[in-house]
């Protein structure tokens, strides 16, 4: 988890396209500004940093699916639960599950785990749209290879 | 045509907590009704998950925006009711 280029996932490790389904990890770190307010004396890792984390795992989902065609936006956050609290160096697990495919927006369930427990969970709806520039379609697909997302996922090159 | 509409006017009304029975068969759903593009996606996944079928929301949009159709086509209820009653037929033909 590097949180000063805003990423959340470290690695995925398993995509199914055929089940539209995802699975990605990523730690905590141990030492972060982030943690000096929140909170003083008592370091937590940000819950809206955790929608992130399973906002980032759904969207390279949604990309996987569309072969790096599209991009997904995050467009909406539904029934998000913080159920328990996440220090730092914790390993979190990351599933996501695209429930509906639209005509230019997505829809996925995801949740993280951690030691077994429950961490959190929500619905996340994206806008997915044509990539703004090539270039940023290009850095994701690098982004993607960095983190381990199967060849299959970027197969049309 | 009744059951469609009385479908996603039920979906609407839910999603966008509108009044029932201020959502009629001529209310524009953008104009009438207020709905945002946002609040949109909301209802055509409900709308694709209760018939079955894919809303194409991006070639309706591309078809106003290139002055070929227009909003009232495919926005104002009866007239959604009618696209999505032919996209089931479409779908079981």
């Amino acid at each position: 988890m590097r949180l000063e280029y805003f990423q959340l996932i470290d690695r995925v490790v398993e995509l199914n396209l055929a089940d539209r389904t995802i699975r990605s990890e990523a730690t905590v770190p141990t030492h972060s500004t982030i943690f000096e307010g929140h909170f003083p004396g008592h370091p937590l890792m940000p819950g809206v940093l955790l929608v992130e984390a399973m906002a980032q795992t759904c969207g390279w989902l949604v990309l996987a699916t569309t072969s790096f065609g599209r991009m997904a936006f995050l467009a909406s956050v539904k029934e998000a639960k913080f159920r328990t609290f996440v220090r730092p160096g914790q390993v979190l697990k990351i599933s996501a599950r695209l429930e509906h495919e639209g005509s230019g927006f997505a829809v996925a369930r995801a949740e993280i785990n951690s030691d077994d427990k429950s961490i959190c969970d929500a619905g996340l709806t994206f806008r997915v749209i044509d990539f703004p520039n090539s270039e940023m379609r290009q850095k994701m697909r690098q982004t993607a290879i960095g983190i381990g997302l199967s060849s299959e996922a970027l197969a049309d090159g | 045509m009744s059951s469609t509409f009385d479908t996603i006017a039920n979906i609407i009304a839910e999603t966008c907590d509108i009044p029932r029975d201020t959502i009629k068969p001529e209310s524009h759903a953008i104009d009438d009704l207020g709905i945002d593009s946002l609040d949109f996606l909301d209802i055509a996944f409900a709308i694709d998950k209760a018939f079955g079928i894919k809303l194409p929301l991006e070639q309706w949009t591309q078809e106003v925006n290139d002055g070929k159709a227009t909003t009232e086509q495919y926005f104002v209820l009866k007239n959604l009711s009618a696209r999505i009653d032919e996209l089931v037929a479409a779908k079981g033909a």
